[in-house]
């Protein structure tokens, strides 16, 4: 990175940050995912103080979008806590783990969670929830429940908690390792294995992120990862874009606009591969 | 058939108080990060900045006691790092009232839960743990 100014810095970070944080927004794969590859390819930032900034910006975002959606009553509260004891055990043990991996091999697992998230971007989700006999685990935490649509309160019972439990776990420590909200693998243990109903998943697991993401942030916190200077622009315009996306996205959801994005995620992901790989970050 | 577990919950004055809570908790500590960024920047943007490598020992705000006696000489970064510190605790702030909200419902399987999570976030605190 050449050397630039204060001023100059948090322009650029403040633009990168907005940017990142509309198409996260309006692809769902969250705006830390973006902003990482961002800092280290193009600024030349180390990937821990990358981290570090990143994870700010999804403890922001994930408690904005999930204060309007704790209020419409779609989010389950208790799938969330409940899961929460996996991921925040898990995500202190990511934070923890992490410095004593080598940066260029973090980089490496980066580029294949951002390969992974753009396949889950494009794969079409399929609705599998159901009111059928519920798990004898989710009966006991109480974890079936109910949410408003159009045509009245739908029900719906939750399945196999123990294997969510499990992939929400593996969540935690990439989220706590890599510093980001890890969406796509909750997607994955909620609307697969646990077969909740995607409205419900997608705001649960907005829900839990703030949570998840403070625990790591406190273990980074006393490292010196999060450095205000970074942290400053990234969350500010993280936050911004991913607000101006929310309000854009009323009705914009295109197919092909989430396929260009998918190539620009799988071109950042090979590019992260590529330079761990190469040893240059 | 139908038991006490088996009916959905649905907790809704709870959800209304957790929302209002994150809500504030956000507007909040982005305020104070984008004052203290105003602050910095308007006292040091010639100043280069260096992030090729990562320096532990060189974070000046690595804990919540020195970001405090920062903010008593007004410095801009630790006005940004006090908000960052804000938001940080607002989803941890968000457990202490879901706990309260359990223990009013006495459904006390959930008050352990939430304390269990916060035990956790407590052990963070933890400077042991940085290596």
């Amino acid at each position: 990175m050449c050397r630039m100014s204060v001023l100059l810095f948090t322009i650029i970070v403040l633009l990168g940050a907005f940017l990142a944080g509309l198409v996260g927004s309006l692809t769902g794969l969250g705006g830390g995912v973006i902003i990482i590859p961002l800092l280290t390819l193009v600024l030349g930032v180390d990937i821990h103080y990358a981290i570090g900034a990143s994870i700010i910006s999804v403890i922001a975002t994930s408690s904005g979008s999930a204060a309007a959606y704790v209020k419409e009553g779609i989010t389950n509260i208790r799938i969330g806590m409940f899961l929460e004891i996996a991921t925040t055990v898990s995500a202190v043990f990511g934070a923890v783990i992490t410095v004593f991996i080598n940066p260029n091999f973090i980089a490496m697992i980066f580029g294949a969670i951002l390969l992974f998230s753009a396949i889950m971007m494009i794969k079409k989700r399929t609705e599998q929830s159901d009111a059928g006999e519920p798990g004898k685990i989710a009966r006991f935490f109480s974890l079936n429940g109910s949410y408003p649509t159009a045509s009245g309160q739908r029900y719906y019972t939750v399945h196999n908690v123990a294997g969510g439990f499990l992939m929400m776990f593996i969540a935690g420590i990439v989220s706590g390792l890599l510093g980001i909200g890890s969406g796509a693998l909750k997607v994955v243990a909620m609307d697969n294995i646990m077969r909740i109903p995607f409205k419900v998943s997608t705001t649960t697991s907005n829900f839990m992120m703030g949570v998840t993401a403070a625990a790591s942030a406190i273990v980074y916190l006393h490292r010196g990862q999060i450095d205000p200077v970074i942290a400053m622009p990234v969350a500010l315009g993280v936050l911004a874009g991913a607000m101006t996306g929310a309000r854009v996205l009323i009705g914009m959801r295109s197919g092909k606009l989430k396929v260009v994005f998918a190539v620009i995620v799988t071109f950042l992901a090979l590019q992260m591969i590529y330079n761990g790989y190469q040893g240059r970050l | 058939m139908l038991n006490r577990k088996m009916l959905p919950q649905n907790d809704k004055d709870l959800q209304i108080i957790l929302g209002t809570l994150l809500r504030v908790g956000v507007i909040a500590s982005m305020t104070i990060v984008l004052l203290g960024g105003v602050v910095y920047i308007a006292f040091n943007y010639t100043d280069l900045v260096n992030y090729t490598t990562f320096r532990p020992n060189s974070a000046k705000y690595s804990s919540i006691g020195a970001v405090f006696s920062g903010l008593r000489s007004m410095d801009g970064a630790a006005i940004i790092q006090s908000g960052i510190l804000l938001l940080i605790f607002t989803p941890v702030l968000r457990v202490v009232f879901s706990v309260f909200g359990f223990l009013i419902e006495r459904d006390y399987l959930y008050v352990s839960v939430g304390l269990f999570v916060l035990s956790v976030i407590l052990f963070s605190l933890s400077n042991s743990l940085v290596g």
